[in-house]
C-alpha cells in the first residue's frame, strides 16, 4: 500500500536525519517506528505527510507519488496525532473533531453526525461535544486527538509518540483503544515511540531505527527471536529476550472454563450457582454467550433486598482480553489493575475463557520447577529473571 | 456674577463645569478622537508588521529595536520635530500618537503569535491547513486578546500624549490645562482639564480590559466550566 524507497532527509548544515529508508507497508498494518532520540524516527514519520520535505527518495501510496502531490491535499487525506495533543483551545470538542471535514467543506449535518458517531466510539458522552479542550483531562483530550485523525475517513494515520505525555494507566487504556479502533476500522497506522513495551504490545511490525538508518523491520516475535545485531539486542533489553522463551504464549493455552450466568436470571439463581461452583464472581452474558459484565459477591450483598434480577445489579465495567493475546499482556494487566481475574473473549465478544491469578501461579510454578533442566547456574539466572518479570509485570 | 475668590477650589471647579460644560465636552471628544485616530492608524500598520515579523524571526529584532528607539524620544521633542514637517495642528499630534502606539501594538502582536503552543499550530498544519488558514483559524483568534492588550496600552499612552499636543495647537483637554497653568490661582481650570483626561484614560483601560477578557480563549471558558469528571 505505502511504499517508501530510499527516503532521505539531510538538514541544512549536512546532518543526515534519515538515510535511505526503505519500507513496504501493507494495508491495515500497525507499524511502530522505534529508536533512541535523534534516530530519525520522527523525521521519517513527518516526511510521510510532508511536514518535513524529503531531500530525496520516493513515497508511493497505492501507486500515487506522494512527493509530487500538493502537500495540503495530502495532509487532509492522512490522519495526524501528536504528542502535545494540539487541540485548538478556542474551538469546542465538536469543532476540533470535525476540523478536517471543515477544511474539506462538508455540509453541517454530515459533520455533526460524524462527531456524534466518533465520540460514541471512545466511550465519552455526547454532551462533551460542546465543551472546550481545557475542560477535559489529558487522556480524554488525546482521545479527541485520535478521533480528529479519523474524522475524514483517512486511510493512513500517523502518530508521533501519541501517548508520551500521559500517565501509565491512561496510556494503557489508550493503547487498547488504538488497537481496538485499528482492528475495527482496518486503518493503517504508523506510530513513533521510544517505549519497547508499547511497540511490542501494539505493532504488527516494528521498524527499529538508529542514527537515521533502518536496522530491522519485522514482527515483534521475529525481532525478539532473532535480533539483527547487538544494538537491537541492547535496545530490546535482555529481560524481554528471556521473557520470550517460555513455551506458553497465548492466553488460549492457559485459560480455564469460566462460570457464567445469563442476564435475565434472578439473583437467587446467581447465588445458588456461586455456592455450587464455589466461586465469588460470575460472568454475565446475553443469550448468545456475549460478555456483558460480571457479578461480584461484593456487588450484591447489599442489593439483595431491593433488587431481584442479575440485569439490575451486574457491573458493566469489565476488562477483558481477546483470544490470541499474549499471556504476558494479560498478566501485566491483571497485576497493574489489581484484578482477580480477566475474561477472554473471541472476535464476536463471546465469552470463551478465563485467566485467574491462580492460573498465573501455575505458570510461574511450571516455569521454575516444571521443566527444570540439568544445566544449572546460567539457567537458574534465566528462570528467576522471567519469574521476576511475571511478578512485576 | 459671583465672587470667585470667596469659593473653594472644588466649588470653583463645579461652577466652571456648569458654565463651560459643553466646551469641556467638545474638547473631551476632540481629545478622544485624536488619540483614537492615532492608535487605529498604528493598529492598521502595526498588526500586519507584527504578524510579518512573527513569521520571519530575523526581521523581528530590527523592527522591535526601531520601535523601541522611537519610544525613547520625549513626546514633546518628537512633536516638535514632526511639526517642522507637518506644521501646527491636529495632524501632527495624530502622527505622534501613531509613532508611540507602534511599539506596544507590534510587540504584542508578535508576542501573541509566537507564544501560541507549537503543538496547536503543528496540528493545524498537519491536518492540512494552508498558511492563510493557520493564520485566520489559529494564530489570530488565539493571539487576539494579547493584541488588544497592546492596543489598550497604546491608547492610554496616546491620551497622555494628546494632552501635550495642545502646545502645538491641536486642541483637546490639554488646551484647558495650559490655560489653567497660565492663569493665576486657577486650580479649578487645571482640574477641569486634568480630571476628564484621567477619567478618559481609566475608562478606556477598563473597557478594553473587559474586551480583552472576553476574547481570551482560556479565561472565557473558565466561566462556563460544567465541572467535567
Amino acid at each position: 500500500m505505502l511504499k517508501i524507497e530510499n527516503l532521505t532527509k539531510i538538514y541544512r548544515g549536512g546532518k543526515i536525519a534519515v538515510d535511505k529508508l526503505n519500507l513496504d507497508i501493507q494495508e491495515g498494518e500497525l507499524i511502530a517506528f522505534i529508536g533512541t532520540s535523534g534516530s530519525g524516527k520522527t523525521t521519517a514519520l513527518r516526511m510521510i505527510n510532508r511536514m518535513v520535505e524529503p531531500t530525496s527518495g520516493r513515497m508511493t501510496l497505492n501507486g500515487k507519488d506522494l512527493t509530487k502531490m500538493n502537500a495540503v491535499t495530502l495532509r487532509r487525506s492522512i490522519g495526524y496525532v501528536i504528542q502535545q495533543i494540539g487541540l485548538m483551545p478556542h474551538m469546542t470538542i465538536r469543532e476540533n473533531i470535525t476540523l478536517v471535514p471543515q477544511l474539506l467543506k462538508w455540509p453541517k449535518e454530515k459533520k455533526d453526525e460524524t462527531a456524534r458517531r466518533l465520540i460514541e466510539m471512545v466511550n465519552l458522552p455526547e454532551s462533551y461535544l460542546d465543551l472546550y479542550p481545557a475542560q477535559l483531562s489529558g487522556g480524554q483530550q488525546q482521545r479527541i486527538g485520535v478521533l480528529r485523525a479519523l474524522a475524514a475517513n483517512q486511510d493512513i494515520i500517523l502518530m508521533d509518540e501519541p501517548f508520551g505525555a500521559l500517565d501509565p494507566i491512561t496510556r494503557d487504556t489508550l493503547q487498547d483503544l488504538i488497537k481496538d479502533l485499528q482492528q475495527r476500522l482496518k486503518k493503517t497506522i504508523i506510530f513513533v515511540t521510544h517505549d519497547m513495551d508499547e511497540a511490542i504490545k501494539l505493532a504488527d511490525r516494528i521498524a527499529i531505527m538508529h542514527e537515521g538508518k533502518l536496522i530491522q523491520f519485522d514482527t515483534p516475535d521475529n525481532i525478539l527471536a532473532a535480533p539483527a545485531n547487538d544494538f537491537v539486542k541492547e535496545f530490546i533489553g535482555s529481560h524481554r529476550l528471556i521473557q520470550q522463551k517460555p513455551n506458553i504464549k497465548t492466553v488460549d493455552e492457559v485459560m480455564i472454563k469460566p462460570i457464567s450466568i445469563t442476564i435475565e436470571k434472578s439473583l437467587d439463581e446467581a447465588i445458588r450457582l456461586m455456592v455450587e461452583k464455589r466461586v465469588d464472581t460470575l460472568f454475565v452474558t446475553d443469550g448468545d454467550n456475549r460478555l456483558q459484565g460480571y457479578l461480584d459477591v461484593e456487588s450484591f450483598t447489599g442489593a439483595r433486598k431491593t433488587k431481584r434480577s442479575v440485569s439490575e445489579c451486574y457491573e458493566k465495567d469489565i476488562f477483558y482480553v481477546k483470544t490470541g493475546s499474549k499471556l504476558q499482556d494479560s498478566v501485566r494487566r491483571i497485576l497493574k489493575r489489581n484484578l482477580k481475574n480477566i475474561p477472554v473473549v473471541d472476535e464476536e465478544h463471546h465469552l470463551v475463557g478465563l485467566v485467574t491469578r491462580a492460573n498465573i501461579v501455575d505458570i510461574v510454578y511450571d516455569t521454575i520447577w516444571g521443566d527444570e533442566e540439568p544445566t544449572t547456574s546460567s539457567e537458574g539466572q534465566t528462570v528467576s529473571d522471567s519469574f521476576r518479570e511475571l511478578i512485576s509485570g | 456674577m459671583q465672587d470667585m475668590s470667596q469659593m473653594s477650589a472644588t466649588d470653583q471647579f463645579i461652577f466652571y463645569m456648569q458654565e463651560n460644560g459643553l466646551y469641556v465636552f467638545n474638547q473631551f471628544l476632540d481629545h478622544f478622537l485624536i488619540s483614537i485616530y492615532g492608535v487605529l492608524l498604528a493598529a492598521l500598520v502595526g498588526i500586519p508588521i507584527g504578524i510579518f515579523i512573527s513569521k520571519y524571526g530575523k526581521a523581528s529584532n530590527v523592527v522591535i529595536t526601531l520601535a523601541n528607539i522611537i519610544q525613547t524620544i520625549p513626546a514633546l521633542a518628537l512633536m516638535a520635530i514632526l511639526m517642522l514637517v507637518l506644521g501646527l495642528g491636529k495632524t501632527t499630534v495624530i502622527v505622534t500618537v501613531f509613532f508611540y502606539s507602534l511599539l506596544p501594538i507590534i510587540k504584542n502582536t508578535y508576542v501573541g503569535i509566537t507564544t501560541i503552543n507549537k503543538g496547536v499550530t503543528d496540528a493545524g498544519r498537519g491536518m492540512g491547513m494552508t498558511k492563510t488558514q493557520v493564520l485566520y483559524m489559529i494564530e489570530l483568534p488565539l493571539s487576539l486578546s494579547v493584541m488588544i492588550t497592546g492596543i489598550r496600552i497604546a491608547l492610554v499612552i496616546a491620551i497622555g500624549i494628546t494632552a501635550i499636543g495642545a502646545f502645538i495647537g491641536a486642541g483637546g483637554l490639554g488646551d484647558i490645562i495650559i490655560r489653567g497653568t497660565n492663569a493665576t490661582d486657577r486650580t479649578a481650570i487645571i482640574m477641569a482639564g486634568a480630571l476628564p483626561t484621567a477619567l478618559m484614560a481609566i475608562l478606556s483601560d477598563i473597557l478594553l480590559g473587559a474586551i480583552e477578557r472576553q476574547l481570551d480563549p482560556v479565561k472565557r471558558q473558565q466561566k462556563k466550566v460544567i465541572s467535567p469528571m
